[in-house]
């Protein structure tokens, strides 16, 4: 019997598309770690910008621009408070955990040199290996990789052995998004800093669980989406230390990121509009931050063990599936499931469920190193999230074993 | 048969199902039942790589006729091929690069040719007209 003193139902009802149906059925949406759904909370603030003050921000002299403003830079204060970053201008607004990994990766270009060396774990997104690929080939840097073990754990003592003092940068996941496992970042940014390596941790699959401390952390780097914890997508944040922000050569040129121009030289703005170039998604950036309002008010630590009620009720539930292997077994695992039955086919398996009205993901995650390594074409991935149900858990078994029916 | 025929015949079987369950039942058997392509064929050059299943496409001609063999390593995937097959393994090139594939969405499996599907199927048809194409300058 579930444990949480939230009520789930009445959460529920914040989210409008979780009462439409698909292909006939109740949706059961359970594809978080792809993206997480909208609450009226957050598309009431777009609906409120777009039809209350929506204007270009940090340049006009009227009230509508001087509002979205204000608008903005508090959201700005929302997210560095919800991270604890010690300035506001360590905070800044990117399209997303990709832009924010290319911005410090094409920073990197003029820092590195050949021969440096650059560490990334063997649990990564694309988007979180081909940047620093790319930064590798643009440097003559050279690219080593952190291994991990059958359960879907790295191997520290592997990663030990990678440092070195021509170790210049470390890239990680916080959460791995194929498989889950929360992985041990306050070891590998305390090791990597001995070394003085810098650090830049993926926090795209942790952020919508754990509420990340980038002081405790000490982190150098840290980048997350809106629209995995509640927002809206093209919005998300890059933190930076001060320090490596100050390093760092601007990303894009444009309006906004400039303090004086002439023909002969540009001198750049002061942080965080260094990198801010153009006009930014000022509505995206202002529901970031009602998302992070919205979850906050629900608590992370109670969306946290439920999200463990869920994940634990789920995998035994899900083993009692007749050849279900669960790839992915970390002893600290978020609400992600990622399974094959025998020799059944990921894509089949999701094409039945969705004619259920189940959505889950299938195939290789962005993660094909990780699908390599088990010696799979992918899996069916079922990602949970607070506003996920007990009920909806058992309407994914009994379709998971409608399908394995139908296809055996 | 021409592969209008062949199209109206395939419409004609489907609309006998009730509902999805007994299309997918259908396909899955079509799936598991044919052997659709030689080993030797089933080679790097004949892949067509999507993020969700892989497909293997593999050309004949002989005369004025193209054939095709195909599979994929997804068996929902492999049925579709399978109908696929029965549609344009056979004929003219000429014929090949006239017809459309509108009977799909006929037989409510319009999903899987979704271009953002990813499975392989949208690229395999597409290889199926190259093939057509490259084959039709041959003949002349």
């Amino acid at each position: 019997m579930q444990k949480t003193t939230l009520d789930i139902q009445a959460i529920r009802k914040d989210f409008p598309i979780l009462s439409r149906t698909v292909n006939g059925q109740p949706l059961v949406y359970l594809d978080n770690a792809a993206t997480s759904q909208t609450p009226k909370q957050v598309l009431d603030a777009i609906v409120d910008y777009y039809s209350g003050y929506n204007a270009n921000i940090h340049r006009g002299v009227h009230t509508l621009s001087q509002e979205a403003t204000d608008k903005y830079e508090q959201a700005r204060a929302t997210i560095q408070h919800h991270f604890n970053a010690k300035f506001a201008h360590e905070v800044i607004f990117t399209a997303g955990t990709t832009h924010g990994i290319n911005l410090v990766a094409n920073g990197f270009s003029s820092l590195l040199k050949k021969g440096d060396e650059v560490i990334v774990s063997a649990l990564e997104h694309h988007s979180n290996i081909v940047p620093w690929q790319m930064l590798c080939e643009r440097t003559g840097a050279v690219l080593k990789v952190i291994p991990m073990n059958l359960n879907g754990e790295l191997e520290m003592d592997a990663y030990y052995e990678l440092l070195s003092n021509k170790t210049k940068l470390v890239f990680c996941n916080h959460v791995s998004n194929a498989l889950g496992t929360v992985n041990p970042i306050k070891e590998i940014i305390n090791a990597a800093h001995k070394v003085g390596a810098a650090v830049l941790i993926d926090g795209a699959q942790a952020a919508p669980h754990i509420k990340a401390d980038v002081q405790e952390l000490d982190v150098d780097f840290y980048v997350v989406s809106a629209h995995k914890m509640c927002g809206p997508t093209g919005a998300g944040m890059l933190y930076g230390k001060e320090e490596w922000l100050n390093k760092l050569p601007p990303y894009q040129g444009g309006g906004e990121m400039i303090a004086e121009v002439t023909f002969e030289k540009t001198t750049y703005a002061d942080l965080p509009h260094k990198f801010e170039a153009g006009t930014p998604n000022i509505c995206g950036g202002i529901a970031f931050g009602a998302a992070l309002d919205y979850m906050n008010a629900i608590g992370f630590d109670a969306i946290a063990a439920y999200e463990h009620e869920l994940l634990e009720y789920a995998t035994a539930q899900l083993l009692t599936v007749d050849g279900l292997k669960i790839y992915g077994t970390a002893a600290n695992k978020t609400s992600v499931i990622s399974f094959n039955v025998g020799s059944i086919h990921p894509y089949d398996i999701g094409s039945i469920l969705d004619k259920l009205g189940i959505a889950v993901r299938t195939g290789h995650h962005c993660a094909q190193p990780i699908m390599d390594f088990y010696g799979i074409p992918g899996t069916v991935r079922a990602s949970f999230s607070f506003y996920n149900t007990m009920e909806e858990v058992d309407v994914l078994v009994a379709g998971v074993k409608r399908a394995v029916a139908m296809l055996q | 048969m021409t592969i209008k025929e062949i199209q109206e015949e395939i419409v004609d079987e489907f609309s006998m199902f009730d509902d999805w369950m007994q299309r997918y039942e259908y396909m899955i058997d079509l799936g598991k039942s044919l052997p659709l392509i030689d080993e030797q064929y089933k080679t790097d050059d004949n892949i067509i790589k999507g993020c969700q299943s892989k497909v293997w496409v593999h050309a004949d001609l002989e005369g004025d006729i193209l054939s095709f063999t195909a599979d994929s390593d997804a068996i929902i995937t492999k049925g579709i091929i399978a109908i696929l097959i029965r549609v344009y393994s056979g004929q003219h090139p000429k014929d090949i690069l006239d017809a459309d594939t509108n009977f799909i969405d006929e037989i409510g499996l319009k999903e899987h040719l979704s271009p953002t599907r990813a499975n392989g199927l949208v690229s395999m048809i597409k290889q199926i007209k190259m093939y057509a194409i490259a084959y039709q300058t041959q003949i002349k």
